[in-house]
């Protein structure tokens, strides 16, 4: 069995097409250039504003590579079209915005439920609905969170530049093929558009991971095992005669459908949910500055992390002693961490482009006596470093 | 009793025994369906290793998946095409075939297919047609014919069913066939033509849900649907002479066409080829 994207030739194509260096360019490129070091060869999506330059430079790339794009009809088929490819041993993703995330959450589930591995770009837009087509906005949060049916866990990164969009959708990739799981990268139609110098590495700067694959025929026979007890079953690809029988319907073990066995269904469901929760090492990832003496701490993600990071640095130079915490695993929330930071600080702002949504996450391990304010803007227009320490000079 | 049949079934060793017995209704033609395409991989001699069998949601969806023995995928309500597609591109050298409902396939599907049959990639459709919603206790269908009663048509369904087999052939599929459960050895044959047919080809089998169409449509026993689609059958050489008023009610069989078209993941690598060798980047 083999996952495309690793052999020496793959290596060699890379290595002769992208030469390192610093490049000026969006966003969008940024995810595009790192899917592809990550080894991803299969792309099937749909166009929509602000993620279509992700969908372009594919179609131009991916050939290349021997990789395949696909223009599906729509955004359910493009994420119907992955999960397709990957049990046939492609690592996969697409691209999409928030209308179109909102088509993809019901395969989104299936894939959760079906343990496949794929890579989810939500250039978030403004919304709801089309709202401001063209315009950058947080507000997909919990939508990446709770937007399919069910109890089910998700992985989601939030890139706070297109330097880091690179390195992240790379993540994204080896947390997927980590935990069989689908992995959503929330980026930002500011980001994505922004042009800025991007460092392409060379390849062997990257770290590239690949699914478990059965090692026998018995562990092949149980695709929706834990034979490692890590709640991560090897995943037996479709074409080598395995006969694997692969349904979103609550599964046993092997694969087959029982959906009256209440038991079947609480061992499946919590095995899915302890392979993220238990696996929180493989994912979990923030960024500090300043957090060691602060009194105010601005908790951000994403494209306000930068804003938030400029109005901190101000108000250090001001002699308030501020700090900033960056989620970048957003989903798992890194709980423990914003615990411990919450118990050191006396005012906690979240700053975000949105009416607020991390904030309902942060104030979930804040203490009663600790002050907790948003920071929020809509209306596609990012937030500016002086609205931000504006706040913080507010609580200071 | 079961446990004799089954045994007894000589191509029993395509089925998932520990799937069985299955859980179609009694008198339900998804049985027919699925002998006709074992019968059909049997007589092909095509390794179930080399098949991949997907389907959506609902009665049909069951045909193949779970009680094929073969790499199964199923999947999300009228989605299956879609999942295929990504599966042939993975593994062009498999035959992939999607088996399902009218439901599934043509009404919250109806897009994929439409979309498959235009880029006309290498899968084979057979698409069970029992005029109604089977799983979810007989609703209207798209494909419910004019005046029949369903329980959201109480009185008389006023909407006009879809042409499948029509619509897929003017949509550009290089093969499109249409039988009934009544017609077995030519289902069987067209079903075999599919398979080896190299771009999208659509079985379209018109199949008898006494259960939930029939019993509501004066024919609750099977024997009486079969009688309905031999009485009412035509073939399409005699359908061409005969006017839309002649043809109402009536159900035109055989192949609507079958016809070589360039196939989609074989033009896919053709591109990814010529992309390689105009960059410089074929193997040293």
């Amino acid at each position: 069995m083999i996952i495309r994207g690793d052999e020496p030739e793959q290596i060699r194509l890379i290595k002769k097409l992208y030469k390192p260096g610093n490049y000026f360019m969006q966003g969008n490129e940024a995810v595009a250039y790192g899917a592809l070091f990550a080894g991803c060869r299969f792309y099937a999506g749909y166009p929509i504003t602000p993620s279509s330059e992700i969908a372009e430079t594919m179609a131009r790339e991916l050939p290349k590579l021997g990789g395949y794009y696909l223009q599906m009809e729509d955004e359910i088929g493009s994420i119907a079209a992955m999960v397709g490819a990957s049990w046939t041993g492609f690592k996969v993703m697409t691209a999409t915005a928030g209308p179109g995330f909102s088509l993809m959450q019901e395969n989104l589930g299936y894939a959760v439920m079906t343990e496949t591995p794929l890579v989810l770009v939500d250039v978030q837009r403004s919304g709801p609905s089309t709202g401001q087509a063209t315009k950058g906005a947080q507000g997909d949060f919990f939508q990446a969170r709770w937007g399919t049916h069910g109890d089910h866990p998700i992985v989601a990164l939030s890139p706070t530049s297109g330097q880091d969009a690179f390195w992240e959708t790379i993540r994204a990739f080896n947390i997927a093929e980590k935990l069989r799981t689908p992995v959503v990268v929330l980026f930002d139609g500011v980001l994505a558009h922004t042009r800025e110098q991007i460092r392409i590495p060379p390849i062997e700067e990257v770290e590239i991971a690949y699914r478990k694959l059965p090692q026998n025929d018995e562990e092949a026979k149980l695709p929706f095992g834990d034979p490692h007890g890590d709640g991560v079953p090897p995943m037996p690809l479709f074409g080598h005669g395995y006969f694997t029988h692969v349904t979103g319907s609550t599964h046993k073990e092997n694969g087959l459908r029982d959906v009256y066995t209440p038991e079947v269904h609480d061992r499946l469901v919590r095995r899915i949910h302890r392979k993220i929760e238990g696996n929180r090492h493989v994912y979990e990832k923030y960024e500090e500055h300043f957090t060691d003496d602060a009194e105010i701490l601005v908790v951000s993600w994403g494209v306000t992390a930068r804003p938030a990071l400029g109005a901190v640095l101000k108000a250090r130079e001001g002699g308030i002693k501020a700090g900033l915490f960056v989620p970048k695993t957003v989903h798992p929330f890194p709980a423990e961490r914003m615990r411990q930071l919450g118990k050191k600080v006396r005012a906690v702002l979240v700053a975000e482009m949105n009416l607020g949504q991390m904030i309902i996450e942060v104030e979930r391990y804040l203490n009663d006596d600790v002050l907790l304010k948003g920071v929020n803007k809509i209306g596609g227009v990012p937030l500016t470093v002086e609205e931000i320490l504006r706040e913080i000079r507010g609580v200071a | 009793m079961a446990k004799e049949i089954y045994s007894r079934y000589p191509l029993i060793k395509y089925l998932r025994k520990e799937a069985l017995p299955t859980a179609l209704c009694p008198g339900c033609g998804g049985g027919t369906v699925l002998n006709a395409f074992a019968n059909a991989v049997d007589q092909l001699k095509i390794d179930p290793k080399d098949l991949v069998v997907v389907s959506g949601i609902g009665c049909s969806a069951w045909i193949a998946s779970p009680y094929f023995l073969a790499d199964t995928l199923h999947t999300t309500h009228g989605r299956a095409i879609a999942f295929a597609t990504g599966v042939k591109v993975g593994l062009p050298d498999k035959k992939v075939v999607v088996i399902s409902g009218d439901g599934d396939l043509a009404s919250i599907g109806g897009n994929h297919l439409l979309h498959a049959a235009r880029r006309n990639i290498d899968i084979t459709v057979i698409l069970v047609n029992n005029f109604i919603y089977g799983m979810t206790g007989g609703q209207v269908a798209p494909t419910t014919p004019f005046g029949a009663k369903t329980t959201t048509s109480p009185y008389r369904n006023i909407e006009h069913p879809l042409q499948i087999s029509e619509t897929i052939a003017a949509a550009g599929a290089s093969y499109v066939a249409r039988w009934t459960t009544a017609h077995v050895y030519q289902l069987i044959e067209s079903i075999k033509k599919a398979i080896q047919v190299k771009g999208f080809s659509l079985v379209e089998v018109i199949s008898q849900c006494p259960v939930q169409f029939g019993r509501r449509n004066r024919m609750k026993e099977p024997a009486e649907m079969l009688r309905w689609y031999l009485k009412n059958s035509v073939p399409i050489s005699k359908a061409k002479n005969m006017s839309p008023e002649e043809l109402e009610g009536k159900f035109v069989i055989g192949e609507f066409v079958n016809r070589e078209r360039p196939e989609f993941v074989t033009e896919l690598n053709k591109l990814i080829d010529e992309v390689q060798e105009h960059f410089g980047l074929k193997g040293e």
